[in-house]
């Protein structure tokens, strides 16, 4: 539909009951929790009251602005002061306050109750992906990476953009319906904000603190959410996308992420031929290196030095590692050694190694990684 | 012409001419007339940066500028239209105005008045120049958070030093207009005779002097943790990044009263004159900016409610912040009294002002639905909060500047501004600032994070039609200057003394356009 279609459909909506507002791209995405549903209502409430406040003040302006004008003939009153009226509209203005703050104050109490959760999710912020760790309840151990899913060419405007632009993940968080999961936020680096508009959550992730919220979604689906607090570059690229599914389908969930980290470690421990190392690698770098260092390797100097050519990349593989793993404080090279797996990081430290005008010829393997950790 | 004393009729500059006039200035007309071009330079400098920040958000995809680009230019949009643009526009107001109302020679401290303009220019020039440093200018959005603003490279520093000077002008100006309005209004001018711009102006003076050192502080703290190895902010180091939080905004929100107050005052000193009716309760008008300018700084923590505050704290922070409706409200019912019974007309100025309570007021109304806590912790960091805030800055602030340009521009230059081009400036002004703005709620509340150079698929209508209001705004703002450059240079209706029919004022009495000196002989106010 066009632009103008589109408005011309919706704009009656606008003064429609609220059960049409619930559908509307004019409010909040509909509530899924009830925490959601305690804001939903509040807004509503705010509106209305804002509404009423509206139409009698600029109600009165407007008879004003219409009847007394000199044009009109209107001849100046000489009133200026009246104590009795100054009074009255201070006092009504602050019942109307405590109106409003009786059912916020319940919504903020309940927010607040992170108590007796089912099972607590740990999200770190990182630039610019998030880290999910389980660890309470069903599903304890399960940890991921959650970056970006959206291809570079249909943000670059190469491809047409697909239906979640933005807003998909490679992988995403999954919760059973109907339990209370409690999210500890905190992050690497920068302070992020982890929030999901329908499930009525968004707390900053801060590096160095935990805080934490909860949601009980009560209705299985896809939820999506965006890191809200400015971190950087990718700052717009780093969405959240929550599945809510059946208590059957989390446990199938949680038993083929368990099947998952076993495979992965057999990975760590096992030699990797080079084809595979650097088919791995190539779609790695495109995850979690391009943002900064660019699909060329040149970066954007001088915060993001390039690797096409560097000596780093082409000199002695320890030191090399060492950067990866354990980051380069002060700068904004992340420590990627609690994010990716030994393999994983062996396979792109190879592909550098090979990619663009980079010839180092040699071969990464998981066991130099793990030997770069204990440095 | 009562006030005129003889010197007045030989009215000669006797000091330097040329550019050296400009340098070496101590008059509070020519000071004021610097600090309102210096002002309008920056808006148009910070409005260039809205637009390239439009022109990328007009459709979903990058297209125009870089990420790390488009984040310098929202970092820079917001330093330079509050510092460079919307404080000195009202310092200027309040040096040209003030000695006027209360009947004074000049500002108390002549020289430092000088000084306090002439820092602006330099630290302009840091802040717009750190674009074109490597790594460019600091992108780590106006509030200058760390630890993202401690990975930023040398413009981050530039504008550190930008901030201090331009804290040290604002104080001494500050200084300034507090010593001149308690000690230099005209014999028989009390506190309450005062004009209420005067008033406004005073209490703001306060503000300013109680938060500029803070927010010095706060960015001092930030080069040391980026310097000199010290953990201010940097957990790992024993220091906290939210407290970096606390003290900015302990500085910010009061900065935001700074920023509105002398608007109010503004608005206070038109309303009546083309209402042709006394302000309604003066007295109540005093007590409610006293009020709004305490209240301000205990409700600094409502800008950090997502950071999770513990229960009481939100509580806190959330009351404190709904009380500030009340003195607000309070303000808007006494315009609206004012106007009522009166015998009004709308001329430019008058246009302005009207058009500041009704759109300023709906900024007023989303800041109460900000200040519910549950509610601001899904809209904070949303399209939502750039629509209100802007809604009070452009729609208030900046629709009040207008407003008392318009009304003073006959005092200044001898010349009534040109009504047609005037009101074609403030009805584009009103309809394409509604444009860009209005559709930013929807945007924030259906899910659009702010300060993103790309945006999913469902917020595109709503962003094209912001962009392009934001063009139409844009270019409305160019009508301003063919009016004032038009009356500068001398064309349109000869301005009496009392330009306007029914205003009142010491400013009023003396000829249009304001003598080089005046009221060298204080006037006496019965």
């Amino acid at each position: 539909m066009s632009v103008s279609g589109r408005l011309a459909v919706s704009a009656p909506l606008l003064l429609a009951a609220q059960g049409v507002l619930a559908q509307s791209r004019y409010n909040f995405q509909p509530p899924v929790t009830s925490v959601a549903e305690q804001i939903y209502g509040l807004h509503t409430l705010m509106l209305i009251i804002c509404l009423v406040i509206f139409i009698v003040v600029f109600g009165a302006m407007f008879w004003s602005i219409l009847k007394h004008r000199k044009s009109r003939g209107a001849v100046a009153a000489n009133f200026h002061e009246n104590t009795t009226v100054e009074v009255v509209w201070t006092i009504i203005p602050f019942l109307i306050l405590i109106g409003m703050a009786w059912p916020a104050t319940k919504a903020v109490i309940n927010m607040k109750d992170t108590s007796e959760p089912d099972i607590t999710i740990k999200a770190t912020g990182y630039q610019w992906k998030w880290g999910y760790d389980y660890l309470q309840g069903e599903g304890e151990g399960i940890r991921f990476m959650s970056s970006l899913a959206t291809p570079r060419e249909q943000i670059e405007g190469r491809a047409a953009k697909g239906e979640h632009y933005l807003l998909e993940v490679d992988n995403p968080v999954v919760v059973p319906v109907g339990k209370k999961i409690r999210v500890l936020t905190t992050a690497n680096d920068v302070i992020h904000a982890w929030w999901v508009p329908a499930l009525g959550v968004k707390q900053d992730s801060i590096p160095g603190f935990i805080r934490d919220t909860w949601f009980r979604a009560e209705t299985e689906g896809v939820y999506r959410g965006v890191c809200a607090e400015l971190c950087g570059r990718d700052h717009g690229f780093m969405p959240i996308e929550v599945h809510v599914v059946s208590q059957e389908a989390y446990s199938d969930w949680v038993a083929t992420q368990v099947a998952m980290r076993a495979a992965a470690a057999e990975d760590d421990a096992r030699e990797w031929t080079p084809d595979e190392l650097a088919e791995r690698g190539g779609s790695l770098y495109a995850t979690h290196c391009v943002a900064c260092h660019q699909p060329d390797g040149k970066g954007i100097p001088p915060a993001f030095p390039a690797l096409d050519g560097s000596p780093v990349a082409t000199g002695d593989v320890a030191e090399m590692l060492k950067v990866i793993v354990h980051g380069r404080p002060g700068t904004a090279m992340a420590a990627f050694g609690a994010q990716l797996s030994d393999a994983e990081i062996a396979a792109v430290a190879t592909w550098v190694r090979g990619a663009w005008s980079n010839e180092a010829g040699d071969m990464v393997q998981p066991a130099d990684v793990a030997a770069a950790r204990d440095q | 012409m009562a006030a005129v004393t003889p010197d007045q009729l030989h009215d000669h500059h006797h000091g330097p001419t040329g550019l050296m006039r400009w340098i070496t200035t101590t008059n509070h007309k020519d000071i004021g007339t610097m600090y309102m071009i210096f002002s309008f330079v920056m808006f148009l400098a910070g409005g260039v940066m809205a637009l390239m920040i439009r022109a990328e958000l007009f459709q979903p995809g990058l297209q125009v500028v870089e990420p790390e680009f488009f984040n310098q230019l929202t970092t820079l949009h917001g330093l330079v239209m509050v510092f460079g643009a919307i404080m000195p526009a009202f310092v200027g107001f309040a040096n040209w105005q003030i000695p006027l109302m209360i009947g004074a020679s000049d500002m108390a401290f002549a020289r430092m008045n000088n000084w306090s303009f002439w820092l602006l220019p330099p630290a302009a020039i840091l802040l717009v120049s750190s674009f074109f440093v490597p790594g460019g200018a600091t992108a780590a959005g106006w509030t200058l958070y760390p630890p993202l603003s401690i990975q930023m490279g040398m413009g981050m520093d530039m504008a550190i030093f930008a901030v201090h000077i331009m804290g040290i002008s604002s104080i001494m100006g500050a200084i300034n207009i507090v010593v001149t309005v308690l000690n230099m209004r005209a014999p028989g001018m009390t506190m309450m005779k005062m004009p209420l711009f005067c008033w406004t102006w005073l209490i703001t003076a306060y503000l300013l002097i109680a938060v500029m050192p803070v927010l010095a502080g706060a960015v001092t703290m930030l080069l040391t943790d980026r310097h000199f190895g010290t953990s201010f902010f940097n957990a790992a180091g024993g220091g906290d990044p939210i407290l970096y939080q606390h003290i900015f905004w302990f500085f910010g929100h009061p900065e935001v009263y700074i920023m509105i107050l002398p608007a109010f005052g503004i608005v206070s000193q038109i309303i009546p004159t083309f209402a042709r009716k006394p302000l309604f309760g003066y007295a109540s008008m005093v007590y409610a900016t006293s009020s709004i300018a305490i209240l301000s700084f205990i409700v600094w923590a409502h800008h950090m409610f997502s950071t999770g505050m513990p229960v009481a704290g939100q509580l806190f922070f959330m009351y404190a912040t709904m009380l500030i409706a009340v003195p607000t409200g309070v303000k808007v019912f006494n315009w609206v009294a004012t106007m009522w019974r009166g015998s009004m007309t709308f001329e430019t100025p008058m246009l302005w002002a009207t058009g500041f309570i009704f759109v300023f007021t709906m900024g007023g109304f989303t800041g109460l639905i900000c200040a519910i806590a549950p509610i601001d912790i899904q809209i904070h960091d949303t399209y939502y909060i750039v629509a209100h805030f802007h809604y009070v800055l452009v729609a208030g602030s900046l629709f009040a500047l207008y407003a008392g340009a318009y009304y003073w521009l006959p005092k200044w230059t001898g010349r009534m501004p040109d009504e047609r081009i005037g009101k074609l400036h403030f009805w584009s002004s009103l309809i394409f600032f509604n444009i860009t703005f209005f559709p930013m709620h929807f945007l924030g509340l259906a899910g659009m994070q702010r300060r993103v150079p790309d945006y999913a698929l469902q917020f595109a209508d709503f962003n094209q039609m912001a962009t392009v209001g934001a063009i139409g705004f844009g270019l409305s703002q160019l009508i301003f200057l063919v009016v004032v450059i038009k009356a500068a240079r001398g064309g349109g209706e000869k301005a009496s003394a009392r330009a306007w029919e029914s205003a009142e004022g010491l400013e009023w009495t003396v000829p249009s356009p304001a003598p080089h000196h005046t009221f060298e002989v204080a006037p006496v106010v019965k």
